[in-house]
């Protein structure tokens, strides 16, 4: 009931863990696959090393946290051995990020053979030299990195788009111009920042961070609302989720599959299991035969 | 909630030649922050934030203490404060030990291990357990909390690699002898991961069930960056850590072989 094809690639519900969460290492991501994700996706990787920002990376704020992690990762060839490791049943995307269309098409091509998908993280608010959103605000841009990475593979490929901007919708029919095969919606916020009272010093070390959690849910409800009904390429809604009527409010707005991140701070991995019967429960109740009959429903209403 | 909490120092205890113990005020009534043995903190000094468990859970006098042993440029920086300076203290984090029903305990702490270990075994006294210790260092002049356990109740028995204070040798020497006189019905330690090893192959074999506590590189200490998982179950060492039963370690095929740095590179033992 719960199952769904996204971009021709089966999954046996329509959650995945975000980009960034538990995603370093084939064990968690294993381990986040057998609590019931439908699929899983990667922490953003790059073509070299990075060690990411300094601690403190991370603070709370009202409604959720805000992190600078500085997409700290390994590097494209070690996470090709992790890539290697997670179980070969689990649908995987992989997040990628780069500061120029080639570095985004070198690191795809890396992995095509290892993954089912590619998501480029245009999107990071806290990322450096110019990696990340700097990249998703500009619809230029974004047309040349989603050119340069479809020309080198042929695995369906997402772009993960940052709320930070005056018009989501352009920088989406920029990424669907460019022939993207689904839109990932939204990246954390901000960026936004903490300051302790004691001492008037910012928390994070690179003094500002992405939000992240409950708070920004709204946001991206809209988000996905917005862009679903002008794209025709498959939306995957992502912020603030924490519990199966959140996915529900994801779908009814418009998209074809949920990611979540900040709630397994505290629900852990076991929150994908929750969420998948919580959700059919809902379904039956509601007298839903399969999950495309959600999405978008809101559109429609 | 995860904001870290600026407190004044209010006492600095030298414990060996690397060792000092910061002391801190601490509320106990808010349940969010009532720590357990085994627990860590994050601790913030404005330039950067590092874990560190808590050696001192003082419900009398409203105090908690973190013990820190001078090993890098962070606690190198710690090392420079004074009373009255300020820190950034974020936490509790992570799963503590286990208590159940035991009733003697045998609690192996190695160098800085000791930190878990002494808030361990003051709580377990407390609830009237019978608790021994072996406090295991390099040399005398970094054993840690002989007298301060003494005190509390434990039967403390040292030991160093040079034989410079204590018995010769290594903890799992100390921990054979003293398993020959004595019945637990637990074992938890905290050291050095092939000290752990040690600990865990002996208590094995005289089938004595075993907690120990790990250490992982941390950033968020939230559970959700992924820095601190371990192979092959993927568990967090923030959170469904930083102590385990050693059963678990069927499933932390890493433990005493490698542990990765913070852009996620292993780093063989
Ligand atoms: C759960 C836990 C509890 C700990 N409890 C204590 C304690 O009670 N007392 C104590 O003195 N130390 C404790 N540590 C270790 C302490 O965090 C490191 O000694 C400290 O971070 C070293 O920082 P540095 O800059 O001085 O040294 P560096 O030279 O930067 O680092 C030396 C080594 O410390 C470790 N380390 C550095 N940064 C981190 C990090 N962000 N997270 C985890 N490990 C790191 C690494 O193994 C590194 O190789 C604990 C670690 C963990 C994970
Ligand atoms: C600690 C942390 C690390 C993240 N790392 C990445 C990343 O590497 N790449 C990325 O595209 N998004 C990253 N994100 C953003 C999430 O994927 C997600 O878009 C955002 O957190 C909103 O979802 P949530 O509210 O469910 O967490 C990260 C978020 C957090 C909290
Ligand atoms: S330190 Fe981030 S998950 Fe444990």
């Amino acid at each position: 009931m719960l199952n769904i094809e996204l971009c021709g690639i089966k999954l046996r519900n329509p959650t995945m863990v975000a980009a960034g969460i538990m995603g370093s290492m084939a064990s968690s991501l294993n381990w986040i696959y057998d609590s019931g994700a439908g699929a899983i996706v990667t922490k953003s990787f790059s073509k070299e090393p990075n060690k990411g920002y300094s601690n403190p990376t991370s603070v709370g704020v009202t409604g959720g946290i805000i992190n600078a992690i500085g997409l700290s990762n390994p590097g494209v060839e070690i996470i090709k051995k992790e890539l290697n490791l997670i179980k070969k049943e689990i649908p995987k995307v992989a997040s990628i990020y780069g500061a120029s269309p080639d570095d985004f098409a070198y690191t795809a091509k890396e992995v095509e053979d290892l993954v089912d998908m590619i998501e480029l993280n245009v999107s990071c608010p806290h990322a450096m030299d110019g990696c990340g959103a700097a990249i998703g605000q500009d619809p230029d841009l974004t047309f040349k990195i989603v050119r340069a990475v479809k020309n080198e593979v042929s695995i369906p490929v997402l772009v993960k788009l940052t709320p930070n901007v005056t018009s989501i919708i352009d920088i989406a029919l920029s990424a669907e111009k460019a022939e993207c095969d689904g839109i990932t919606l939204i990246n954390s916020l901000g960026p936004g920042m903490k300051i302790d009272t004691e001492t008037a010093t910012p928390i994070l070390k690179n003094k500002v961070g992405g939000m992240s959690g409950p708070a920004i849910k709204p946001i991206a409800i809209r988000c996905v609302y917005d862009v679903s009904q002008v794209v025709d390429v498959p939306v995957m809604g992502v912020g603030g989720i924490s519990d199966y009527l959140d996915v529900v409010e994801f779908l009814y707005a418009g998209a074809s599959a949920v990611q979540i991140g900040t709630a397994l701070m505290d629900k852990g991995p076991q929150i994908f299991n929750e969420i998948s019967i919580n959700l059919e429960n809902f379904m039956k109740i509601h007298d839903f035969k399969s999950i495309d009959e959600m999405v978008g429903l809101t559109h429609r209403v | 909630m995860h904001v870290p909490k600026v407190l004044k120092i209010k006492k600095i205890l030298t414990e060996s030649k690397s060792v000092k113990t910061f002391i801190f005020d601490w509320n106990f009534n808010d349940s969010l922050l009532k720590p357990e043995p085994g627990q860590f903190m994050m601790i913030w000094n404005f330039e950067d934030e590092k874990p560190m468990s808590i050696s001192k859970i003082d419900f009398e006098n409203n105090e908690i203490g973190i013990s820190i042993k001078n090993i890098g440029s962070f606690t190198n920086a710690l090392h420079q404060l004074n009373n009255g300076d300020k820190v950034g203290i974020r936490g509790p984090y992570g799963h503590g030990f286990e208590f159940n029903d035991f009733k003697k305990i045998l609690a192996i702490g190695g160098g800085i291990g000791m930190a878990p270990i002494a808030s361990f075994t003051e709580f377990a006294i407390k609830n009237n357990l019978d608790v021994d210790v072996i406090s295991a260092a390099t040399t005398s002049n970094e054993l840690l909390y002989e007298d301060r356990l003494n005190d509390a109740g434990a039967n403390v028995f040292t030991c160093t690699d040079d034989g410079s204070c204590g018995f010769k040798g290594f903890a799992t020497h100390r921990m054979e002898d003293l398993l020959q006189n004595n019945v637990y019905d637990l074992i938890v330690t905290c050291g050095p991961e092939i000290m752990m090893k040690g600990v865990v192959e002996l208590a094995n074999k005289h089938n004595i069930s075993v907690q120990i506590s790990m250490e992982r590189w941390m950033k968020c200490a939230l559970g959700v960056c992924g820095q601190c998982c371990v192979d092959d179950s993927g568990w967090r060492i923030c959170k469904e850590g930083p102590v385990f039963w050693a059963d678990d370690l069927n499933n932390i095929k890493e433990f005493a072989k490698y542990k990765r740095d913070s852009s996620g590179i292993r780093n063989y033992y």
